[in-house]
């Protein structure tokens, strides 16, 4: 194998990709091991080691003795060409030994559109693609990942889900295998045991049944496997593992960054979005040990950038005794602190000023809609008063660059919303032209606007998507209202998100078409220049689905939906209201000022949810 | 000033001369030096590597000029500190004080090995080395403004060919690597372009040791 990639290596890009030896990364001594994890990320390196589920779920697994896990992420196009002509099979960084000798093969699944990329992986590997070709305990798959809330579309590829939070599940799976494999069970004898694991969801144990319209009539479940699978939390997360011995990268990546995660969940309850809903309930980490992990991590790895993260991080109610501490000593080493998805109150305007000192990072604003009127039916809880105040004080602050992301399509939308946020923009370079303190070096204002997508587990779910080429109006309607040079306008393929639509909400038959596709070269469909829309819509025709169907078709609020046998905490019953209120235009509170009643607290046992 | 002398080697060939860069600037950290920082709007920790390297080349002659805050630490003590929080293949040789003005750096000793599917074709040895013996030799190289043609023959000092084994032919030169500047993969280039039948499957790179004009260790 080594020769061969000394052979490969000069012929493709980015060689230091796939040799690991990264300062921290694990390695152990064969003789030590029982079980052996090949822990692959269905995407490019770069893109992977910026994942912070997987740097915890890696030392996590390693933490465990007599257990290895490896890292393996997708090979770009060159190598993988290079690969086959070689008659090479994929292989893991730390021991460079090929991943058909594993013992598990697990995933992380962050993106609908990297599927295509498991089964890349999998015939890369030599692995049969589907559940019911691999024979044995040896080489069994599993994933995980906010995508798995729905694992329908991956029913048929992977032999169990992991659904939620793994720092507790992960060990119990492994420890489970580790007994399978001494004892030597059969591959079945240990799916009907690691489904008995709360969290653990094995699709062959549940047959779908259609009704002639297509739609889902039952899932009736065997093998004993229960009606519902309740996604796995943490409640701790002040003694939840994390790795401060974070692997540092030897060459460039995505976010070349240290992370921290203030708390999970969100507050907030943006109608559209997957993980605001999904995530919750909302725990909380104490600022003395976010501190302390914060310096261990950067003392650990030398790097020299830092970045405060969760859903709204100006949500956390430590921010201001973290940052206190934390800003001083990020000044004194060098390292700057940055802090996204900020608010516009006063103490994140400070905090801004403050963070000022430290690094100059952009403005950035989600609206997401353009008029007051659709942000009260998504539930955007941010006001044109509030980015004009703080656009405002940026501007006179020095700042020339603000970037505005919307979406095109949701609920309700008509042209006066979408002409909206022309008008939004507008008064942006307004604000610019009475505030900015130094008008010599322009105005820039990027904005971006994306095709809506409806989610699994949120008040959207049922929504229809519009089609493409109304979305394609929508854009051009908007882009000749944009008048000013300072604007630079960016819209999202519509192929990718429409795809990303039918995968994101679809049943079990979508399996089928994502093997097709994958026969038809579909690869690194989330990469532009490989993206193959062609070789999907071939993919529909072949397997005989309507793509409309999981689109604009939209889901009957009395209908089974596919991914309702998957329990992330949030009733269906409180989304159902939550989709009417949108209807009429209501908006929720936030979780702080009231308590919705979203039913994500039933998870918790020990403590009550922290909004 | 301090300089470093350092090997790059094993799967670190494959790390390109800005994220080397990057790395030692966050192995300093780790291992608790701190690197003096320019002056200015935008402060840049003050290292550098002399003559950049291309990805794929293996050495054990490079140099890191580096400054720290840190007063009375040993040059000993960097050593130890810096490999302690380096990664497998790059490896800190010695540091010291001072050093001499990287733009007297002229020649560079390297080996390349050229590695036969099978085995080194029998007449490869002798066919080239008469291939280097010209007077001229003119290779097209990229340069910023498209394909260039270049002699190389003016900037090779020293060649010879050497089998390492049945299937590796090594060629050791000596050559100019700065000003003007000759890619040891020109070499191969050269065989590429004119004895194509020679071409060995892959070549890897060494690069042994650095010159001044007049063939003085440069340190
Ligand atoms: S239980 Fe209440 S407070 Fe907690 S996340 Fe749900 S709605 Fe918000």
């Amino acid at each position: 194998m080594n020769e061969l990639l000394r052979k490969i290596l000069p012929t493709v890009q980015k060689p230091g990709r796939y040799t690991g030896g990264e300062f921290n990364e694990v390695k152990k001594d064969l003789k030590d091991v029982r079980v052996r994890v090949a822990y692959c990320f269905p995407d490019t390196y770069e893109i992977g080691m910026s994942n912070v589920g997987m740097r915890i779920l890696y030392g996590v697994m390693n933490e465990m003795e007599g257990v290895w896990c490896e890292r393996v992420f997708a090979p770009w196009s060159d190598m993988e060409k290079a690969m086959l002509e070689n008659n090479m099979y994929l292989w893991a960084l730390e021991s460079q030994d090929p991943v058909i000798d594993f013992d598990m093969i697990a995933f992380t699944v962050g993106y609908e559109m990297s599927y295509t990329n498991i089964l890349n992986m999998l015939r890369l590997s030599g692995l049969p693609l589907r559940t019911r070709e691999r024979m044995g305990l040896k080489g069994i798959v599993f994933a995980g990942g906010v995508c798995t809330f729905n694992p329908e579309p991956l029913a048929e590829f992977i032999d169990f889900f992991s659904l939620g939070e793994g720092e507790e599940s992960t060990p119990e799976i492994i420890a489970l295998y580790d007994k399978a494999k001494q004892e030597r069970w059969t591959r079945g004898m240990f799916l009907k045991e690691v489904a008995k694991i709360p969290g653990v969801y094995v699709p062959s144990f549940y047959d779908a049944v259609y009704n002639e319209d297509g739609t889902l009539k039952e899932m009736i479940p065997k093998e004993g496997a229960p009606a519902t699978v309740t996604k796995r939390i943490v409640e701790d997360l002040d003694n939840a593992y994390y790795p401060t011995k974070m692997i540092v990268p030897s060459t460039e990546i995505v976010h070349d960054r240290a992370n921290l995660e203030v708390f999970r969940g969100c507050i907030r309850g943006c109608r559209f979005c997957q993980a605001g809903f999904s995530c919750r309930p909302v725990r909380k980490k104490s600022p003395e040990v976010l501190y302390r992990q914060a310096v261990e991590t950067l003392e650990n790895s030398g790097i020299n950038e830092i970045t405060l993260s969760s859903l709204s991080t100006s949500d956390y109610r430590g921010l201001k005794e973290l940052t206190d501490e934390l800003i001083p000593y990020c000044e004194q080493q060098r390292v700057s602190l940055s802090v996204p998805s900020l608010r516009a109150d006063n103490f994140s305007r400070e905090l801004m000023e403050k963070l000022q000192t430290v690094r100059k990072t952009g403005l950035t604003f989600a609206p997401e809609a353009g008029t007051q009127r659709l942000r009260d039916v998504i539930n955007k809880n941010l006001t044109e008063e509030e980015i004009l105040t703080t656009c405002a004080n940026a501007f006179s602050g020095g700042w020339n660059n603000v970037k505005l992301y919307f979406m095109l399509g949701l609920p309700t939308e008509t042209d006066e919303d979408v002409l909206g946020i022309a008008e939004l923009v507008y008064k942006v370079i307004q604000t610019w032209k009475e505030h900015a303190s130094n008008k010599k070096r322009g105005l820039r204002v990027h904005v971006a606007t994306a095709f809506f997508v409806p989610k699994p587990h949120t008040p959207f779910q049922w929504e229809q998507q519009i089609t493409p080429q109304e979305y394609l109006r929508r854009c051009k309607l908007l882009k000749s209202h944009f008048y000013s040079k300072s604007i630079e306008y960016d819209y999202h393929d519509p192929a990718l998100s429409r795809l990303e639509a039918v995968f994101t909400r679809g049943d079990r038959r979508v399996g089928s078409v994502i093997a097709e596709a994958f026969k038809r070269g579909a690869r690194l469909d989330g990469w532009d220049e490989h993206f193959n829309n062609e070789a999907w819509m071939q993919a529909f025709e072949r397997c005989k689905l309507d793509i409309n169907f999981y689109t604009t078709r939209g889901y009957a609020e009395d209908e089974l939906l596919p991914w309702d046998h998957i329990d992330v905490g949030v009733t269906k019953k409180f989304l159902l209201k939550e989709r009417h209120r949108a209807m009429e235009g209501l908006v929720t509170p936030d979780c702080r000022e009231k308590c919705a009643g979203c039913g994500a607290n039933c998870l918790l046992k020990e403590v009550a949810c922290d909004a | 000033m301090l300089r470093a002398v350092f090997e790059k080697q094993g799967n670190a060939i494959w790390i390109s001369h800005l994220d080397l860069m990057r790395l030692f600037q966050r192995a300093f950290k780790r291992a608790g030096l701190h690197l003096k920082h320019t002056q200015g709007f935008n402060p840049r920790p003050s290292v550098s590597i002399a003559l950049p390297m291309a990805v794929g080349v293996a050495s054990r002659c490079e140099l890191l000029d580096f400054e720290i805050e840190d007063e009375g630490v040993a040059c000993q003590q960097i050593v130890s500190l810096l490999n302690g929080a380096l990664i497998p293949g790059v490896k800190v040789l010695e540091v010291y004080e001072g050093g001499r003005k990287q733009r007297d750096i002229a020649l560079l000793q390297c080996a390349i090995d050229l590695h036969y599917k099978n085995k080194i074709p029998a007449k490869a040895p002798a066919s080239l080395e008469k291939l280097f013996a010209q007077d001229s030799l003119m290779v097209t190289k990229n340069g910023k403004n498209g394909p260039v043609e270049q002699d190389i023959i003016p900037m090779i000092q020293a060649i010879a060919l050497e089998p390492l084994d049945a299937k590796t032919l090594r060629i050791r030169a000596t050559i100019c690597c700065q000003n003007p500047a000759l890619n040891p993969a020109q070499l191969v280039a050269a065989i590429a372009a004119n004895k194509k039948s020679y071409m060995p499957e892959y070549a890897e790179y060494f690069r042994e040791e650095i010159f001044d004009s007049s063939h003085n260790v440069f340190r």
